[in-house]
């Protein structure tokens, strides 16, 4: 049968290593995916399982500044930062006085957002309908080549910013006061609350900033490759599956995890074909969850 | 009223369903009212494990499309009566139910749910890959003009079987409101901590809510290749079938059977209505808009709207005083009070 | 050497580098009304939640009735006969006070045969219950509008819904007010006079003076004493760690 054969792939080195550089790069960028979902359910506490459905909002508003006005989509995703952060807003708003100030149960908060989620895709669907859209920019056609290893630049380009915009990320939670109060939000509200720092503005801006990246990561994942409404999906078992093999909250887990995912999806879809990839995600959630829930750098 | 006799009042009710349908001498009513069925047991199904117990499902569409290839998975080797596809379908998704939440329902509620959307992406990716059964290009199931039983048209025995599934579901999860298996159930919802306290075996009772949600769900899924003629995962995974299952007990009210009912009558109804006049995307958005507003503003559904603007409830509704069942849950704390993230519930 | 009901060996829980509890060892017998005490963080609830299988001990052995309890999880050991009431009161919310005494009935104390016949049984049981703690006329009422009082109240009758040889009352009288503790005390006395075993955890030293024939004390996860409760009291040790030297 067909599947035995699978199971026992052409080997070449050569291609190990550019399975393994191009799960690095793919890694990097499932890093800034996952980003907000660290801070909005790793710090948060808060199950925003419809983050994927606003990368790929970013990823489409990316593709219209594009085809419309011929701009960069990183560019895009940049000037599109205050939008999504201003949507964040009103989104943490909406939820805190429907569901937090209630003291209603988890129940109802998941099914919110997965209503959000919901919305979102079959608006995308209405508004630019199923096909796949793609960005022309300079570089999405180049690689560079060290050695036997290929690059090529629309993987290379959106997992250097992403590392960037992380890095950036984890400067402001760990340097200014705001970022610091927003760690604090995520450990121990009334201490928090005691030193005169009000603790739902507080998780508002954490929440912003959540959906804010949003932005960017959408940018990145349309040079990375083609959109439609519903990849959204794909990308929740992803998320969780870092979010939570990387330790809820910890940025630096994040970025561990998401390159180890990159390279399990990266190593699967060159041996095993590119059909599979779904699969990788959730089984890695699995075996975190049944092994060691708390992660790899958990608290 | 006793489980025996709401049982024969339903059959009787549902005669009355199919007679009325027959008369409109009309194959587009059976085959949406086949639908409309479908989301009755898919929506009690989901409130058994979401809504009794609080374990949110996100991953309908799994079970629901496991039993649907279980039954094209045995048609090409025999075909079986639909009936014992149904069986089948069950036995499928209950056993992946118990797995899944064998390995997840030791953690916390919302790693559950995640686990349940990616199990049914990874589902997805399975029959995607698994040529047997058709892989991405889909099915062709081909389904007798009628039974050799009644020489009913075929439709026709299609929504009879779902007719006397949803009747199934609907008794089942009446009788277990009220049992011993409901109340704790409720327990598990309300503080699993304090459940276990009491002496609640939380984990056997969430598995048993699972595997039985996901049953039911099966149990449904198996006569859709059938019904449509083609089954491809595009359609049987429709991330619709995961709305649904969910807006509709959320819409009609969580806490009792009638909420699932009434919320998968009245809105299936609807979708069909909006489909046919508008489109079909467009009808989604209403069922996606519908579920957040319900979310936020009527948390208790129809049943709890009801509840609090007509204190006469009539007829077998009414439960003893006591029972868990139509007690409307509502906040513990006034308007205005914060409650800090994190102190409420779970 | 004559079995106690509850024994506890060299019990130790740690959470990551911090040591909660230290070797702890302790034996109850039955009928024994004991007060637990100590200052805040000492490690009591910890100590309760290990004992009930809401946490699980890192080292030592609990035996209950002869029973070694390894292994058993809080709902086990509910129906072997050990319940508990929580500090902050953790009632079923959506169900009524009736409700929320049926289910520790139904489920701890097995009373669940031949449903439908029973239930009027069942209901009538649960009304005793609330008629012990004094809150009969409650019944078809909501968590929600109870009172602190009545919510305690609520947690006991749960507990004794299970029908426990041993009750851990876990800070029930926390934020009451005079009259409300004696209340409790005189409750608990009461409960203890009908055959349970109690072991009550207090900062409220006049409840716990009246209510203890012994007296065990708490200290940064370590017992620092155990026995009649004015000797305790003018211990050595019990007086640095209450008022420090």
């Amino acid at each position: 049968m067909s599947v035995l054969r699978r199971l026992t792939p052409m080997f070449s080195y050569d291609l190990l290593l550019n399975a393994v550089m191009a799960g690095l790069l793919l890694g990097g960028f499932y890093a800034a995916v996952t980003a907000g979902v660290a801070i909005s359910f790793g710090i948060l506490d808060i199950v925003n399982i419809a983050h994927p459905a606003f990368i790929i909002l970013g990823s489409y508003i990316a593709y219209a500044t594009n085809a419309w006005l011929g701009l960069d989509p990183i560019a895009t995703g940049i000037v599109a930062l205050p939008a999504f952060y201003g949507l964040g807003a009103v989104l943490y708003q909406a939820y805190h006085l429907a569901f937090e100030r209630r003291g209603q149960d988890a129940l109802r908060g998941l099914a919110f957002f997965f209503g959000i989620l919901f919305i979102t895709e079959v608006a995308l669907i209405l508004a630019f309908g199923v096909d796949y859209r793609y960005v022309e920019a300079g570089y999405v056609a180049s690689s560079w080549h060290v050695g036997v290893i290929g690059l090529p630049l629309r993987m290379l380009v959106p997992c250097a910013m992403s590392l960037a915009m992380l890095a950036a990320l984890w400067l402001f939670l760990s340097r200014t006061f705001i970022g610091r109060a927003i760690m604090a939000v995520g450990q121990d509200q009334l201490a928090l609350a005691l030193v005169a720092a009000d603790p739902i503005r507080i998780r508002r801006i954490a929440f912003a900033i959540s959906i804010a990246t949003a932005s960017l990561a959408g940018a990145f994942l349309i040079i990375i490759q083609p959109v439609e409404p519903s990849i959204g999906r794909d990308y929740i078992g992803r998320v969780f599956a870092i979010c939570v093999l990387g330790g809820l909250g910890s940025l630096p887990g994040t970025v561990i995890a998401a390159m180890l995912l990159g390279i399990a999806e990266s190593l699967t879809a060159t041996f095993y074909g590119p059909s599979w990839a779904p699969a990788v995600s959730f089984g890695l959630l699995l075996l975190t969850l049944a092994l060691r829930p708390a992660g790899l750098l958990g608290r | 009223m006793p489980g025996w006799a709401f049982v024969a009042v339903s059959c009787a009710v549902a005669a009355m369903v199919f007679a009325a349908v027959h008369l409109a001498g009309n194959d587009y009513v059976f085959v949406a009212g086949y639908t409309v069925l479908q989301f009755v047991v898919l929506a009690t199904a989901w409130n058994i494990l979401g809504g009794y117990t609080g374990y949110v499902n996100f991953g309908t569409a799994a079970f629901f499309a496991l039993g649907a290839y279980a039954s094209v998975f045995f048609h090409k080797f025999y075909p079986l009566p639909v009936p014992v596809l149904c069986a089948i379908g069950a036995a499928v998704s209950g056993v992946v139910g118990l797995g899944m939440g064998y390995l997840t329902l030791r953690l916390r509620g919302a790693f559950f749910s995640i686990a349940t959307l990616a199990l049914a992406v990874v589902l997805q990716t399975l029959v995607v890959n698994w040529n047997y059964v058709g892989g991405a290009r889909g099915a062709y199931v081909i389904r007798p003009a009628d039974t050799a039983l009644f020489h009913v048209p075929y439709i026709q025995y299609l929504f009879l079987i779902m007719l006397a599934l949803a009747v199934g579901a609907v008794a089942t999860a009446r009788m277990i409101e009220r049992s011993k298996l409901g109340y704790g159930f409720a327990a598990i919802r309300d503080d699993e901590l304090a459940a276990e306290a009491s002496g609640v075996p939380t984990l056997q009772l969430k598995l048993v809510a699972t595997t039985l949600s996901g049953a039911m769900m099966g149990m449904a899924g198996a006569p859709f290749p059938y019904y449509n003629g083609y089954l491809q995962p595009s359609s049987a995974f429709a991330l619709e079938y995961a709305v649904n299952a969910i807006a509709m007990p959320m819409i009609g009210g969580t806490t009792s059977w009638v909420g699932p009912l009434a919320g998968a009558v009245l809105l299936g109804t609807l979708q069909q209505v909006v489909t046919v006049t508008f489109s079909a995307a467009l009808n989604l958005l209403i069922v996606g808009a519908l579920l957040v507003g319900f979310v936020i503003v009527a948390p208790n559904g129809l049943i709890g709207l009801w509840q609090r603007l007509g204190p006469v409830l009539v007829g077998f509704t009414q439960t003893k005083p006591s029972s868990p069942g139509l007690t409307g849950r509502s906040s513990n704390h006034e308007p205005g009070d914060t409650v800090l993230p994190g102190q409420a519930g779970q | 050497m004559d079995t106690h009901l509850l024994e506890v060996e060299s019990l130790s829980k740690r959470f990551g580098g911090f040591v909660a509890l230290d070797d702890i060892a302790l034996a109850v017998a039955a009928g024994e009304r004991v007060g637990l005490i100590g200052p805040n963080g000492s490690g009591k609830s910890t100590l309760v939640n290990c004992l009930c299988g809401a946490l699980a001990n890192d080292g030592g052995t609990v035996r209950f009735a002869g029973r070694d309890l390894a292994g058993l999880g809080a709902h086990a050991r509910t129906r072997i006969g050990m319940a508990r009431t929580f500090q902050l009161p953790r009632p079923f919310a959506s169900m009524t006070v009736l409700d929320n005494v049926r289910v520790p009935l139904l489920y701890a104390a097995g009373a669940q045969r031949r449903p439908a016949l029973r239930d009027a049984e069942i209901a009538a049981r649960c009304e005793e219950f609330l008629t012990l703690v004094g809150l009969a006329a409650a019944a078809p009422r909501y968590p929600r509008d109870l009172t602190q009082v009545e919510m305690r109240k609520l947690e006991l009758a749960r507990a004794l819904a299970a029908q426990p040889r041993l009750l851990f009352a876990d800070e029930p009288m926390a934020g009451l007010s005079h009259a409300e503790v004696d209340d409790i005390v005189a409750l608990l006395i009461a409960l203890n006079a009908r055959g349970i075993t109690v072991i009550l955890i207090e900062h409220i030293m006049r409840a716990v003076m009246r209510f203890s024939e012994r007296l065990v004390v708490l200290v940064s996860g370590r017992k620092i004493a155990d026995g009649r409760p004015e000797d305790v009291v003018r211990d050595r040790a019990v007086e640095e760690a209450y008022l420090g030297r």
